[in-house]
């Protein structure tokens, strides 16, 4: 008799593992903490497919729940990178937040990935109210919901709740922007409120939110479950709006000025190789492991080619660049899109404007050590920064352009804003 | 968080907000033993903001692997008349403490301006309760385990003896012997046999 080997499954689960703390002299370990997203690519590519290894370095993936957790345990020293929303190194140069202590985005992991998705119901409605076929563009689709708006709050009813997933994060700035350009003013016509991208589909259905914008692949998620419909891609409110970076302290980038090279290096070589279609079924098949993003293999690899499924009806649509890695120096943390983060903080009042305050923004990102790893290289670009949303297939939803030196005229030209509440006196007790 | 007026030193409310409700007490019974009166266990996420604008609390301890903490972070950012709060420690250059905190799971929310040897008592010990708490826990899972590795031990005896006609000490000896050859553990290789079975007869 032959016996089967198999072990007895003593893993348990939990949410946050505990990042390797052993640190020996000459090896170059990374630690660093992800989110379970689509975008966290180019990260796990490089660690999974051997692009970190050439390079020298072993990168310690720890997966984590919320963005808070990655702010602190890189603060703490816990992780020396980290995937990160772009809006957190800036808010953090700003002061804002529970914990801003430095830091510095040195790359950049690429565009795309989110959509604004609002619950079956709520889209048929604004089907009803303003005529919609189903194949209408996310302009469309908004002042359609603003219409819907406009009807709940004559009939008294309570307006929509809509889910996003950080105070300081994409998803909240392209859910307001996309509200705004339909006529619709996110801190007066409808309520937002954070929810973990993992329970959209949850809370959806449980009727406890009405929409909501996160990154892939919820969306899709909500779609396939039948409770939710996508009315706006990222590519629709604006291609280059940035999404999530590699993050890291100061001090550590300083410190460690050879290993970030050689890191950089490696996330350029894997980005390269996110970016090529016939590599994305074999990315899809490691992203939807348990250890990573825990999702279906089939919808992550669809997601990845940008084919959606957007209504439970069946109706279909195409982005061919909702991912994209590494094409078109998407890897360059431009100051001007940290500016640009910087006037959506303004003009939702989560800080005021000085030009001290811009200035300040310029230590967030910082495309000088994207350049001294890659400086040799044709492809990288000269300027920091640049005049966003004025190329012709690269415009905002609502037609602006951004112009990073003169923010005050650019916020000017929104009739929809918050001003921003003076703060409160420090005392101690 | 509600401003306080500097000078008074009144007793510090606490809030604890942990979807685990044997923890949570575990952590609040600490806190009253050490004479903090003004706590308040929270389980639901449902309502803990109107919760936290009602009560106010100087400080509030957190499960560190709820996604919820980003919710917190929203609800800090919008209630711009409190207190700013600030995240898990009052002194960030005590990295060990820091280090057993998140070791242990506890995150923490404190009002900017504490001073810290107020707090420090206060996140010290829901960090050993944490601790003890998740000792517990895998107290209960290891005897669980235990029991489990006898039971499948017990079941490959009986498919042993009646498959190769052996007596009850041998089957547990071929067991140990295969156990020991393959450098794999008794429980593993009863498993294996389980499994073997299972298969051979479906």
């Amino acid at each position: 008799m032959s016996f089967i080997r198999t072990g007895i499954d003593k893993s348990q689960g939990s949410g946050v593992a505990a990042p390797a703390t052993i640190r020996s002299e000459g090896t170059r370990l990374v630690r660093a903490g992800f989110i379970p997203l689509v975008d966290a690519s180019v990260l796990i590519a490089a660690s999974e497919f051997g692009f970190a290894a050439r390079e020298g370095v072993q990168l310690d993936l720890v997966k984590d729940v919320s963005w808070a957790n990655i702010r602190d345990r890189l603060a703490f020293r816990q992780f020396d990178i980290a995937h990160m929303l772009a809006p957190m190194p800036v808010a953090s140069a700003l002061g804002l937040g529970s914990n801003p202590s430095p830091v510095i985005a040195p790359f950049s992991l690429g565009r795309g990935g989110n959509a604004i998705t609002l619950s079956v119901q709520l889209y048929r409605r604004c089907q009803a109210k303003a005529d919609l076929g189903g194949r209408e563009n996310a302009l469309t689709n908004a002042k359609a919901l603003k219409l819907v708006i406009e009807e709940m709050r004559s009939n008294g009813e309570a307006l929509p709740v809509l889910g996003m997933t950080y105070p300081f994060s994409s998803h909240n700035y392209e859910l307001r922007y996309w509200l705004a350009a339909g006529g619709i003013h996110p801190d007066h016509d409808v309520k937002l409120v954070v929810v973990p991208p993992p329970m959209t589909s949850d809370a959806l259905s449980a009727g406890a939110i009405d929409g909501f914008c996160v990154g892939a692949p919820w969306n899709m998620v909500a779609v396939a479950r039948g409770v939710g419909r996508i009315v706006a891609v990222k590519e629709d409110i604006w291609p280059s709006s940035p999404e999530k970076v590699i993050g890291t302290r100061p001090e550590w980038a300083e410190q460690n000025p050879e290993t970030l090279s050689r890191l950089i290096v490696a996330l350029d070589h894997a980005a390269a190789w996110c970016d090529i279609p016939d590599n994305r079924r074999e990315l899809a098949q490691v992203l939807a492991e348990q250890r990573y993003l825990d999702a279906s293999a089939e919808i992550v690899h669809r997601v990845l080619l940008g084919e959606f499924t957007i209504d439970p009806d069946g109706t279909e649509r195409t982005v061919p660049e909702y991912f994209s890695f590494h094409r078109d120096a998407a890897n360059f943390p431009w100051t001007s899109q940290a500016q640009w983060i910087f006037s959506q903080m303004v003009r939702w009042g989560q800080v005021a404007y000085a030009p001290e305050t811009s200035r300040q923004v310029l230590t967030a990102f910082r495309p000088d050590l994207y350049r001294n790893a890659l400086g040799s290289r044709s492809d990288v670009p000269v300027d920091d920064l640049r005049v966003e949303g004025g190329a012709m297939d690269d415009g905002f939803i609502d037609g602006e352009v951004f112009n990073p030196q003169d923010i005050p005229a650019y916020l000017a030209g929104f009739d929809i804003q918050t001003s921003q509440p003076k703060s409160p006196e420090q005392t101690e007790i | 968080m509600h401003a306080q007026k500097s000078g008074m030193k009144t007793a510090l409310s606490i809030m604890i907000f942990d979807e685990n409700r044997i923890r949570a007490s575990i952590i609040e019974e600490g806190l009253r033993e050490a004479g903090h009166d003004r706590v308040v266990v929270i389980h639901d996420i449902v309502g803990l903001a109107r919760q936290i604008e009602v009560i106010g609390p100087d400080v509030i301890v957190i499960d560190i692997e709820t996604p919820n903490r980003d919710m917190l972070e929203h609800l800090f950012q919008l209630t711009r008349s409190v207190r700013k709060p600030i995240a898990m420690f009052v002194d960030r250059s005590d990295s060990s403490s820091i280090e057993a905190a998140v070791e242990a799971g506890v995150s923490a929310y404190v009002v900017d301006g504490l001073k810290k040897e107020r707090v420090k008592p206060i996140l010290d010990m829901a960090v050993s309760r944490f601790k003890a708490f998740s000792r517990l826990q895998q107290e209960l899972a290891d005897a669980k385990s235990a029991l489990e590795e006898r039971k499948i031990i017990e079941r490959a005896k009986g498919i042993l003896m009646k498959s190769r006609k052996l007596s009850e000490d041998d089957a547990y000896a071929l067991l140990r012997q295969t156990a020991m050859n393959e450098k794999k553990k008794l429980a593993d290789i009863a498993q294996s046999v389980v499994m073997a079975a299972a298969i051979l007869e479906g």
